[in-house]
């Protein structure tokens, strides 16, 4: 079983705030709720200890390779720029805005 | 000749004679889909303008003959989280509600340049993430053969349109089962091609190792010549390979056909068990030859799966941060930016997978999750590799159950995963799947039932095979 203070500390890497900050209870409810959700989940994968592996070198998904491609200047429209931009919650002129973070 | 009725192939041939125009046929689905979808909920946004003038250039197209293909003029819908451009596309998410997208997917690209008609967007749970179209944040697609009943996800909202004819045929994306088992659900032919047939550019990532874009069709002979029109190597996915489609016409005689004993287990549905059976018996009796195989890794592919998904979901997801696009909560600093936008953009079940994939992949957990993860991996492609070099396609079920009541495994995540039992494996190891609808459950005659599909894997790039045995069941059994 997961602690309740793993899901804590999870939710903080992944950046996501479980519950609302407003309300204490609804964050102990989500809590709560993905503890026991993710312990069961957690639990099933165990099954994966029953696999035998000994014969089988390790390799990973190639999904890289020989798929390289060369790094080579490309010509974009202009339009594409403006429309990703306009998707910009936040910004001045056209430029990303940010909270202070120093 | 009610339009709505036809094929991609009959329309064709229909839009050629001048039986009648795109911009009528473009009309007859828009008013079909004002009276019905909202029994249905397959479209989150319809794009009647846009439909209307592609359906107007396609028929300037038909009448001076230029450039027509057979899906020129044809109306379609497209699953909300594969980019057209101008277009909103939510991935049913909260997160992207208000987002507009800024190019077309290639897909997309090589439908307009066939002349399609896109009538809008479709449904899917929020994602991509759910088996039964549940998860979507704007309302759940009902089963156009029950409407009490999931249609099954999660590409819900295509397979739904199709069978209620709300579109010709639609574009789904599969990470785990997301395009077989809506189709199988739904009663129509549901195509996930190999990993690397379609380029995936303009499709919002979920499983990048996983994912692949197809098509929902009523036949598999429409399935076939959209899957034509977008498959191919595109320099905007590095994963997309060269690959010519060249169309094969089997004899049924010839084809060794592998059933996997580990996919007849305990919790399948008997009825579900008899319509595989009989359908599989009936192609042996013309002449196929059925072998019982083994994929003796089938019990790890559910596990494998829940935990390479969500680790790459994890880190794909994470461009959702408030600051580039999408929902943004203004805070006071950074962090609570973060924190807030995320916390409130994504639903319940992206949260879970988020959070498992952040679990497998932190540090002190990669090796025993991730890494073993990816190893067992390995034994299912090879258990693949092995049972390819004895026969020529592998069938079983889609799925163990026909499609479930609205809310019945909602609140347990792993009963919900438990639906993608049959059809993670393919995934897993990059292969060719086809849903294939072979017999209803409950059916008195041809009307009412819950339909059932059957499910055609095929070794890599080797789509023609399928589709060609595909299309000889689909006959026999007419």
């Amino acid at each position: 079983m997961i602690s309740k203070e793993e899901v804590k500390h999870i939710a903080k890497l992944a950046r996501l705030e479980l519950g609302t900050s407003s309300s204490r209870a609804s964050t102990d409810k989500e809590i709560d709720k993905m503890q026991k959700n993710l312990s069961a989940v957690l639990d099933y994968f165990d099954l994966l200890k029953k696999a035998d592996i000994s014969k089988k070198k390790p390799s990973f998904t190639r999904a890289t390779e020989e798929q390289a491609r060369k790094d080579e200047v490309t010509s974009l429209n202009h339009d594409m720029a403006e429309k990703i931009i306009k998707l910009l919650p936040d910004k001045k002129d056209d430029y990303i805005k940010v909270k202070t973070i120093l | 000749m009610n339009l709505l009725e036809l094929t991609i192939k009959e329309l064709h041939s229909g839009l050629k004679k001048k039986d009648f125009s795109s911009t009528e046929l473009t009309k007859a689905y828009l008013s079909d889909i004002k009276k019905n979808d909202k029994n249905i909920g397959a479209y989150l946004k319809v794009s009647e303008e846009l439909a209307l003038s592609q359906a107007k250039i396609a028929d300037e197209k038909i009448s001076s003959q230029e450039n027509i293909t057979y899906l020129t003029g044809i109306p379609c819908a497209i699953k909300d989280n594969i980019l057209v451009e101008g277009q909103n596309c939510t991935a049913a998410s909260k997160i992207l509600e208000n987002y507009v997208a800024p190019y077309d997917a290639t897909v997309i690209k090589k439908l307009k340049e066939n002349g399609a008609v896109i009538l809008g967007k479709v449904n899917l749970d929020e994602f991509a993430m759910g088996g039964s179209g549940e998860n979507s944040a704007f309302g759940v697609t009902k089963n156009p053969h029950d409407k009490t009943r999931v249609a099954g996800g999660s590409s819900s909202g295509a397979a739904a349109a199709v069978a209620s004819k709300e579109a010709c045929y639609a574009l789904g994306s599969d990470t785990g089962g997301s395009i077989r088992l809506p189709a199988s659900f739904c009663g129509v032919v549901g195509l996930k091609p190999t990993y690397g047939a379609v380029s995936r550019s303009g499709l919002i990532a979920f499983g990048s190792s996983l994912d692949q874009i197809g098509p929902i069709a009523k036949t598999v002979d429409d399935a076939k010549i959209i899957f034509k029109v977008i498959s191919g190597k595109d320099k905007l996915d590095s994963t997309s390979k060269n690959y010519e489609f060249s169309d094969l016409d089997i004899n049924i005689k010839d084809i060794k056909i592998g059933i996997p004993k580990e996919y007849f287990v305990k919790g399948i549905d008997p009825e579900v068990e008899k319509i595989i059976k009989e359908t599989i018996k009936k192609v042996e009796s013309y002449g196929a030859e059925i072998k019982e195989i083994s994929l003796p890794n089938t019990e790890f592919a559910l596990a494998c799966y829940y935990i390479i998904a969500p680790a790459e979901a994890s880190s794909n997801l994470a461009r959702f941060d408030g600051i580039k696009y999408g929902l943004s909560e203004n805070q006071k600093d950074l962090l609570d930016v973060y924190l807030k936008s995320r916390g409130r953009g994504f639903g319940s079940e992206v949260k879970r997978r988020i959070m498992l994939g952040t679990y497998s992949l932190s540090s002190g957990y990669y090796d025993a999750y991730y890494k073993k993860a990816e190893e067992v991996r390995n034994l299912i492609r090879q258990d693949f590799e092995n049972v390819f070099k004895e026969v020529d396609l592998i069938f079983c079920p889609v799925s163990p159950f026909p499609a479930y009541k609205i809310g019945e495994k909602l609140d347990d995540p792993l009963l919900m995963y438990l639906v993608d039992i049959y059809t993670v494996s393919v995934n897993l190891a990059g292969l060719p799947g086809l849903s294939l609808p072979v017999g209803k459950i409950g059916s008195q005659g041809k009307e009412g039932g819950l339909p059932v599909g059957l499910q055609i894997i095929g070794n890599h790039f080797q789509e023609n095979k399928i589709l060609s045995v595909a299309s000889f069941i689909e006959k026999m059994l007419q």
